[in-house]
């Protein structure tokens, strides 16, 4: 197992790097001058003089290895320092990317900045998704073709298949407009001090977890269910009921434990694309998290910030793969890695 | 007696033998794909919007950049009426005929988008699953290609390509096929991966081997032997690949980097009435609903041919 980790990690980097280059080169060979965003009263010369300084008259694979260093060399040595209140060699002098739209701020300071509402909020909405799916799958599968079952596949598959962008526009017309229980609007300045704003922050929060959480339920509950019901005919669970076990007790014990493997796989697997929905759950709460940068980055052609975010979304999706193998090993005695 | 049985039983057969009918693949198909009721609906209430679409803007024929304010101050934010069907929009323009026109562009969308991803992902699937050598590489390419963020993915690229495309095929063309092509460009590993697998396995059956042993050439096993055996997970991969695409280009007009604001898509029709919603929210509740229908009956069919198509449901 340690071996098959340890291997497992370093095809990681490869990929990585791939997913890097091509990052890299969808937006450095696309067409468009980064410099059209300045004033018109530029005078030429001075934009070509911005243009050298912001290195963009340098070869392709030149750019490339120059932002390779910054990316994987300097950006984390920044983040251990500011991590730990330390200093790594020459601190001052190391190039940092930074962003072209917000003049020169480092384009990691301003993704920690936005992290943390993002997090709240999708962190919340696959929890509830969670807590929801799973028990809907189970009993849906043991009680199959009944009313529950019947009435819980179809609100998954309607979860589904109603984009996310509507279903939180009708819950904004329902619960904002018409019955005014949430605000419209999440507001990311507002401060936990006491009970009262707590219960603030549930409101607004409510409304964007519950778009996001009730899409990821649907397909977790789809795949539950089918995950118990291609356990149930299986002879084990004929032996353990022959021997008089009660159903609840073969349920749990026997059947669910063998489903949810799959599921915990897919749950893994699942988390890099719930952070990508969230870019449309943000636009529509106006949450401004890591989607709503992402957004406003790509309006303003702020390539730096674009790239970064971009391969952060991508190092999710890696990282994840790697962890929905990893459990799914443990998980299973049946996997072994040689 | 028990001769008797057996002549009855034979009479029975003999009797039974005409009146069995010819049965086709494809005709056992549709059977079992009669059978599954909800697809059945989700075929009905699709036929109904493609032709709505197509058909509708030639009976309403209202122009959908029309703004009646030129001839009626108050007639902007309508609700349904008989003079407006569907209501009006903050500008006073139709809301049905904008919302028929812009599901002409949406199922376009959806429709070419899923060629393009089902041609990528079959010839990819086909050649990695049939060739040995090329089998590593491409799934590794797949792989790559599967760890690609695709939604912030599909934003950038439109952003940086729009304006060259557009310069180069006008405003309209120039941006539905930069959307089709991204969409489809990003949409094709599931696909390859399904056929792929089911390849693999047609490779060794036994009929694969006797065309092999009489000396059919590759081209043609691939072609006549193995294509048609796999036709079945492409089908129900183009399937729920138009709702994906469809999905997939109203979220990109949603954030307001789809179509420019004089095309109507639904998914741009949702984001340019989102900020009228307390003032008219039948401007969103239609594009919502239409986008929501067709995805939901599109995935009911797939759901329903994946069924039908599945040999070890035959009865």
């Amino acid at each position: 197992m340690g071996q098959y980790l340890v291997r497992r990690i370093l095809t990681i980097i490869p990929t990585l790097i791939a997913i890097s280059f091509v990052i890299f080169a969808v937006l450095d060979l696309a067409p468009g001058d980064p410099t059209s965003a300045l004033p018109e009263t530029i005078r030429p010369e001075i934009r070509q003089q911005i243009r050298k300084a912001m290195g963009l008259d340098e070869p392709f694979p030149v750019k490339y290895g120059l932002w390779m260093r910054q990316f994987f060399v300097n950006e984390p040595l920044s983040l251990i320092e500011n991590a730990f209140d330390i200093q790594i060699g020459d601190s001052e002098e190391r190039l940092r990317v930074t962003s072209w739209g917000s003049r020169g701020v480092p384009v990691m300071d301003m993704i920690l900045e936005r992290l943390p509402q993002t997090m709240w909020v999708v962190g919340l909405a696959y929890l509830v998704a969670i807590v929801i799916a799973v028990p809907v799958g189970v009993i849906s599968a043991i009680r199959q073709y009944s009313v529950f079952d019947q009435v819980g596949t179809f609100f998954s598959l309607i979860g589904y298949s109603i984009p996310t962008f509507f279903t939180g526009l009708l819950m904004i017309l329902l619960f904002s407009v018409k019955l005014k229980w949430f605000p419209m609007i999440y507001d990311t300045n507002l401060q936990i001090v006491d009970w009262d704003s707590f219960v603030q922050q549930l409101k607004q929060s409510a409304m964007p977890v519950a778009v996001l959480g009730f899409f990821q339920a649907a397909t977790l509950a789809r795949f539950t269910r089918s995950s118990m019901l291609d356990n149930i005919p299986m002879d084990y669970v004929r032996t353990a009921t022959a021997k008089g076990f009660r159903e609840r007790y073969v349920v749990i014990r026997h059947i669910l434990r063998n489903s949810l493997i799959p599921v915990v796989t897919l749950i893994a697997l699942g988390i890099p694309a719930i952070f990508s929905g969230a870019i449309i759950t943000e636009q529509i709460f106006r949450v401004n998290g890591l989607g709503a940068l992402l957004i406003g980055a790509i309006q303003l052609n702020d390539i730096p910030l674009v790239q970064t975010v971009t391969f952060i979304f991508a190092f999710l999706i890696v990282v994840f793969n790697l962890i929905a193998d990893v459990v799914y090993g443990v998980l299973d005695p049946r996997i072994r890695y040689s | 007696m028990a001769v008797g049985t057996e002549t009855a039983s034979a009479e029975n057969l003999a009797s039974e033998l005409p009146q069995r009918q010819h049965r086709t693949l494809w005709g056992d198909v549709w059977l079992r794909f009669r059978r599954h009721t909800l697809a059945n609906v989700g075929v009905v209430v699709l036929v109904l919007l493609v032709v709505g679409v197509l058909a509708g803007p030639l009976v309403y024929t209202v122009d959908p950049e029309y703004s009646f304010i030129v001839d009626d101050i108050d007639s902007i934010n309508q609700s349904p009426s008989v003079q407006y069907p569907l209501g009006t929009d903050d500008l006073g323009r139709d809301t049905l005929a904008r919302n028929l026109f812009g599901g002409r562009i949406s199922l376009a969308v959806g429709v070419v988008a899923m060629f393009v991803s089902i041609t990528f992902g079959t010839l990819v699937g086909v050649l990695s699953g049939f060739f040995r050598r090329l089998d590593n590489p491409l799934m590794r390419f797949t792989d790559l290609m599967l760890a690609l963020p695709s939604l912030p993915l599909l934003l950038v690229i439109i952003m940086l390509f729009r304006d060259t495309l557009k310069a180069l095929l006008g405003p309209e063309l120039g941006i539905f096929l930069l959307v089709v092509l991204v969409i489809g460009i990003l949409g094709w590993m599931p696909t390859a991966r399904v056929v792929r697998g089911s390849v693999l396995s047609v490779k060794e059956k036994e009929f694969v081997e006797a065309a092999v042993s009489v000396g059919t050439r590759e081209p043609v096993i691939l072609w006549q032997h193995i294509l048609p055996n796999v036709l079945s997970p492409i089908i129900v991969s183009a399937t729920l690949g138009v709702a994906a695409a469809i999905l997939t280009e109203s979220a990109l007009s949603f954030l307001g980097l789809g179509f420019p604001s004089n095309v109507p898509t639904w998914g741009r029709l949702l984001f340019e009435n989102k900020d009228f919603i307390t003032q008219n929210p039948w401007l969103v509740i239609w594009p919502g609903m239409f986008i929501s229908l067709t995805i939901l009956s599109i995935n009911f069919i797939g759901d329903g041919l994946r069924d039908a198509l599945d040999p070890r449901q035959r009865r």
